[in-house]
């Protein structure tokens, strides 16, 4: 199902050389450049962003009482201590995307380790290990999480949160990669290769492994989609150290102790709420393009009615799922532009 | 009924399990961690004699070893007592969850109804309308999906009740309003405190339905029957409805990976809407640092999670013959 060697979009494109491992390469929807887009704006932001704060974030700037509303002086205005809304925004992007990416990778390495494992070996160890990876998915996470960190002192080791948050996120990766690689197991180039006696870390690396390549990326994004959500849940729950160690949640602990919904101070709360939801969008528009390449049935971008209508399919296809197959006449008779692009893709 | 029989096991250890983790959490945290939770409880509950049964009951300064006190765990739970909470000392941990329990069973289990059957037919029509406008709806959905349901809360709150003063904001009742039970008036009060959270909980967690169903359907509408069904000149609801019924399948067993988002996202969205449910006593727990309140409600809310799944599998057992018949 997933990337055989005879990817035919890959072929047909004419781009790949007959011999090139198969590349992971993502159908350029509107949806995947927009998503790459702002993804890497926030990673950017994630390195220059405490850089670039105009003020310190912790600093309480003036004696008054009230939140001001934005101004020439403070952006985004200010909080209920004067502190600047801006500089909280930037600085708090780094803990939130360091700590969302390190529980993807962490969470994405585990559910590798644990998933393929338990599809390639099957038997005994199969049984455990998707008896544990079952066991973590119906649990809910974030409540576990809570609990934990309710425990924990607050701690402003974004390594040590992204490990934690990684524990609790690792299941649904590994159960699709374990489906994928059962799936794979039996392939005639996994099956040759065992015959020519290749041993096992050789065959999951190199055969199993690379066949894997868009799952595992596409459970690498859900994972650090997963993390951006709970840590900032945990940073509102004010369970790790939110005041010099800021983040996006913990602004919103703040916004929350002062009632700023009730009162009426957007400014404060609506620039990191938003930045949070823009960087999960960013993580979930990728990961269509994943699934889409996954599954071609899914694509439907560049299928609007008008390039349809382009490459001489029907204007009402409700089946017409796959259009190359309903081109009424031979594909290379009939390919005008608009066709070619729905072809190739 | 076999997957039943296989099933059934499998939630009594995962139940066992989270119980063993709720036991274990406290005990492995590092250093003084759990001195410095046992301490903010101990000048909560004022009572040094308190504070010693509940360090007792903590492992420090217990002479019962890991195993004795594993048991002992097992023992008071399976009495039905989970602990005395330290931040409304001395109300016990039960009596705490019981007056809030009913609260989020009623609002998250409505919420959660309204948005698979919203969520679940709104995907089963951008399927079927696949390259009209109603494909935009996939990136606006992702972006609700995407927020943090209590951002989502904060919004709804300036939005409908600050802003338009369509609906009242925090608490579940008018704190004026002495009446209880079924009185008309009193009823009203509660749907209308109730309506702000549910709106918020559907919103964001509809569109998970959502494209998943979605999904499915386009998956299902290629199969030949649909395809025959069509051709034969069926109505088309009818073929909608026989691609559909097919393709809800995997929403219901997907259940189980929705199920406890959702109910974590609710828990938050009650903390924003000061709602009297779980979420707002677990939000207390937390500031208070009330452990065996917190260590309470991770375990009510981890059977009601299993006995939903439990009910997601038998309406799977139901809807698909399949199931029954490799029985």
């Amino acid at each position: 199902m997933a990337v055989s060697t005879t990817e035919p979009a890959a072929v047909a494109a004419g781009t790949a050389a007959p011999l090139r491992a198969p590349r992971l390469k993502l159908p350029r929807s509107p949806k995947v450049l927009i998503g790459l887009g702002l993804l890497i704006a926030f990673l950017l932001l994630a390195v220059i962003g405490p850089l670039i704060a105009p003020y310190n974030p912790s600093a309480d700037l003036a004696a008054s009482g009230t939140p001001q509303p934005p101004s020439a002086a403070h952006w985004l205005g200010t909080t209920q201590t004067q502190q600047d809304v801006l500089s909280q925004l930037l600085a708090g992007g780094r803990s939130t995307i360091v700590v969302a990416f390190l529980a993807g990778v962490v969470a994405t390495v585990i559910a590798v380790v644990v998933g393929v494992t338990a599809g390639y070996l099957g038997g005994l160890a199969d049984d455990l290990l998707s008896l544990l990876a079952n066991i973590f998915l119906v649990m809910p996470a974030l409540l576990l999480l809570i609990v934990i960190f309710g425990f924990l002192p607050a701690s402003s080791d974004d390594l040590l949160i992204g490990a934690i948050i990684a524990l609790t996120g690792w299941a649904w990766g590994a159960r699709v990669l374990r489906a994928q690689t059962l799936s794979l197991r039996n392939r005639d180039f996994v099956e040759s290769a065992r015959i020519t006696g290749e041993s096992t870390t050789r065959i999951i690396g190199w055969e199993i492994v690379p066949n894997l390549l868009p799952i595992i990326a596409s459970s690498f994004l859900f994972t650090v989609l997963y993390g951006v959500g709970t840590y900032t849940a945990i940073a509102y729950l004010g369970l790790v150290n939110i005041d010099p160690h800021w983040s996006w949640g913990g602004m919103l602990f703040w916004a929350q102790s002062v009632n700023a919904q009730v009162n009426g101070y957007w400014w404060w709360y609506i620039p990191p709420g938003l930045a949070v939801a823009l960087l999960g969008t960013a993580l979930a528009l990728l990961n269509f393009g994943i699934d889409e390449f996954i599954n071609p049935r899914l694509r439907s971008a560049g299928l609007t009615r008008r390039r349809a209508r382009q490459a001489g399919i029907p204007a009402r296809f409700p089946l017409g799922v796959t259009p190359v197959v309903r081109l009424p006449a031979a594909p290379t008779a009939r390919l005008t532009p608009g066709a070619e692009q729905v072809d190739t893709r | 009924m076999r997957m039943l029989a296989r099933k059934l096991p499998f939630y009594a250890l995962t139940f066992v399990i989270a119980i063993t983790i709720d036991f274990f959490i406290p005990r492995l945290m590092p250093g003084n961690a759990l001195d410095a939770v046992l301490a903010k409880a101990g000048s909560q509950m004022g009572s040094p004699q308190a504070l010693h049964a509940l360090e007792k009951l903590y492992g420090i300064d217990n002479p019962a070893g890991l195993p004795t006190q594993y048991a002992q765990f097992w023992a008071s739970l399976l009495h039905g007592n989970l602990g005395i909470s330290t931040s409304s000392y001395p109300t016990p941990v039960t009596s705490v969850i019981a007056t809030a329990l009913p609260w989020t069973v009623a609002l998250v289990g409505a919420a959660t109804v309204i948005s698979f059957v919203l969520g679940t037919g709104i995907g089963i029509l951008v399927a079927w309308r696949r390259g009209t406008w109603l494909d935009s709806l996939l990136p606006v959905t992702t972006f609700f999906q995407a927020a943090p349901y209590f951002f989502l809360a904060f919004l709804a709150i300036e939005l409908f009740a600050v802003k338009l003063g369509w609906f009242p904001y925090g608490l579940g009742q008018n704190q004026l309003d002495y009446q209880t039970g079924l009185a008309p008036g009193h009823v009203a009060d509660v749907l209308d405190h109730a309506a702000l959270p549910a709106l918020t909980i559907v919103v964001a967690s509809a569109a998970g339905w959502m494209v998943g169903m979605r999904n499915q359907m386009l998956t299902t509408m290629d199969e030949d029957y649909v395809l025959i069904a069509q051709a034969k000149g069926l109505p088309k609801q009818k073929v909608i409805w026989y691609a559909a019924r097919n393709a809800i399948l995997p929403s219901v067993s997907g259940f189980s990976l929705a199920i406890g988002f959702v109910v974590s996202g609710a828990l938050l969205t009650e903390i924003v809407f000061s709602y009297p449910g779980i979420g707002f006593v677990l939000y207390q727990a937390v500031i208070n640092h009330d452990a065996p309140l917190m260590q309470g409600i991770f375990l009510i809310i981890t059977v009601a999670v299993l006995a939903a799944n439990l009910i997601a599998d038998f309406a799977y057992l139901i809807l698909d013959p399949r199931t029954r018949q490799e029985a």
